[in-house]
């Protein structure tokens, strides 16, 4: 009887006489096999890890994504998901999970608060998880509802399978160097975001 | 460590035959009947208890700075008080400059079912320093250590008096303080440079770590390596 494609597959199926052999595209079948096995870091600080857990839960069910093995220990994992506010003193301890994590790996940032610091524009919390650690998708909501989360792990996985695993461009880790040219020190981006950015100068009711 | 426990029993030193606990209603804002420890007090102490006001059915003591000391050691430990239980140690600094700051404790007796509020005022200029309390409640370490961390209130006595809140080389004040920015004294990329360049394990001290009585067997390259701030686990 043999396989029968799907209309848009780009797998190319052999007739039944030869059954047992499929020829692809080596980026397909990685990108295929890390799309859906994705094992998440679950970075939980705030109500974020709530709907989190809801969504890892039998309702809704990470399971379906391969996902359902959350990694606590950062050498296992490929997601980072990063579920509520960062405070500055756990700004350090999220860069550190972040370089323990071996390659490939992604990143999720989930709710407001990890993606801008949300409503806690203070002396105390980070202003978007982006200014520590690269992030590849972010799910507004305050927080969002399991559907959200899922949306956002469906967009990561379209995101893995347009990769190409040769590139090793994808890969390239790089720590901020104050010799390199790209380095831009602090006292540059206080200057240039002043007009827009969340920076002291900006005043909001007279505070 | 072999010492028997005995529970205290709410409201065990209460006369036999007392009414029943039972949530008080029609409380005025101001007055109403004062904390019977109020009243001990003025008898013990005199002229150290500057005033006495009941808001909300709450009695609030303002005492002297000199004699705080002595005071709650008297509440604690005198067998017609009974203060067994430190629930907070807090300040308050309000708007108004004029207006001195407040250190407050709140106290609490179980056998009496009393609560207590006690407040030392430190007018504006003078040193923000009071008495610890911590040799009579253990429980007023890391209370004291918040109240310090957040409004720069040194605690006299205090056996180890770091921040608590905030990591130990944050250097943009005191966040509480009236006169502090809400987005803090220094620029986003400043805050968040110094914060990456903090190192996370060695933020506390191994005494705190319930390992402390490992960490005496270990051997002395290892203690200096770690005492030391090294990065381990890498």
């Amino acid at each position: 009887m043999g396989l029968t494609p799907r209309p848009d597959s780009t797998v190319s199926y052999a007739p039944p006489a030869q059954e047992g052999w499929v020829t692809t595209r080596l980026d397909f079948l990685v990108n295929w096999a890390r799309a859906n096995s994705a094992w998440p870091m679950p970075f939980g600080t705030a109500c974020c890890a709530i709907e989190f857990m809801a969504t890892a839960a039998s309702d809704f069910d990470l399971a379906r994504f391969g996902m359902e093995r959350m990694s606590f220990s950062p050498r296992q994992a490929d997601v980072l998901i990063c579920a509520g506010r960062v405070p500055f003193k756990l700004a350090p301890v999220l860069r550190r999970i972040w370089q323990q994590m071996p390659q490939p790996k992604w990143a999720i940032s989930m709710g407001a608060c990890a993606s801008s610091g949300g409503m806690f524009d203070n002396y105390a919390v980070v202003q978007g998880i982006d200014t520590i650690i690269p992030v590849d998708v972010y799910v507004p909501g305050c927080p969002p509802r399991p559907e959200g989360l899922m949306y956002g792990i469906m967009m990561l996985q379209q995101k893995i399978m347009r990769e190409r695993a040769a590139d090793k461009s994808l890969r390239n880790e790089m720590e901020p160097d104050p010799k390199s040219q790209l380095y831009i020190p602090p006292a540059m981006i206080d200057e240039v975001s002043e007009p827009f950015g969340n920076s002291v100068h900006q005043t909001r009711s007279g505070l | 460590m072999s010492t028997p426990f005995s529970p205290v029993v709410a409201g065990s030193a209460l006369p036999a035959g007392s009414p029943a606990p039972a949530t008080p209603t029609g409380i005025p804002l101001h007055g109403g009947e004062a904390n019977p420890s109020a009243a001990a007090l003025q008898q013990q102490f005199g002229a150290a208890i500057r005033r006495i006001h009941v808001v909300r059915g709450e009695t609030n003591v303002i005492v002297d700075r000199a004699h705080l000391a002595e005071i709650v050691r008297w509440l604690h430990d005198d067998p017609s008080q009974r203060y067994d239980y430190l629930s907070d140690v807090t300040a308050v600094e309000f708007r108004d400059p004029e207006q001195p700051i407040e250190v407050v404790w709140h106290l609490r007796s179980l056998p009496f079912r009393r609560f207590l509020r006690v407040k030392v005022e430190l007018a504006r200029g003078e040193a923000l320093e009071v008495p610890s309390v911590w040799d009579v409640y253990k429980s007023a370490d890391w209370m004291e250590r918040e109240c310090y961390d957040m409004f720069g209130i040194r605690f006299t006595g205090h056996p180890d008096l770091r921040r608590i809140l905030m990591w130990e080389q944050y250097a943009e004040g005191f966040p509480l303080r009236k006169d502090f920015p809400l987005r803090g004294r220094f620029s986003r990329s400043e805050q968040l440079r110094q914060a990456l360049a903090a190192n996370p394990e060695a933020r506390y001290s191994m005494e705190e770590l319930s390992i402390a009585s490992a960490f005496e067997d270990l051997p002395a390259d290892m203690r200096g390596r770690i005492g030391s701030g090294e990065k381990t686990g890498e």
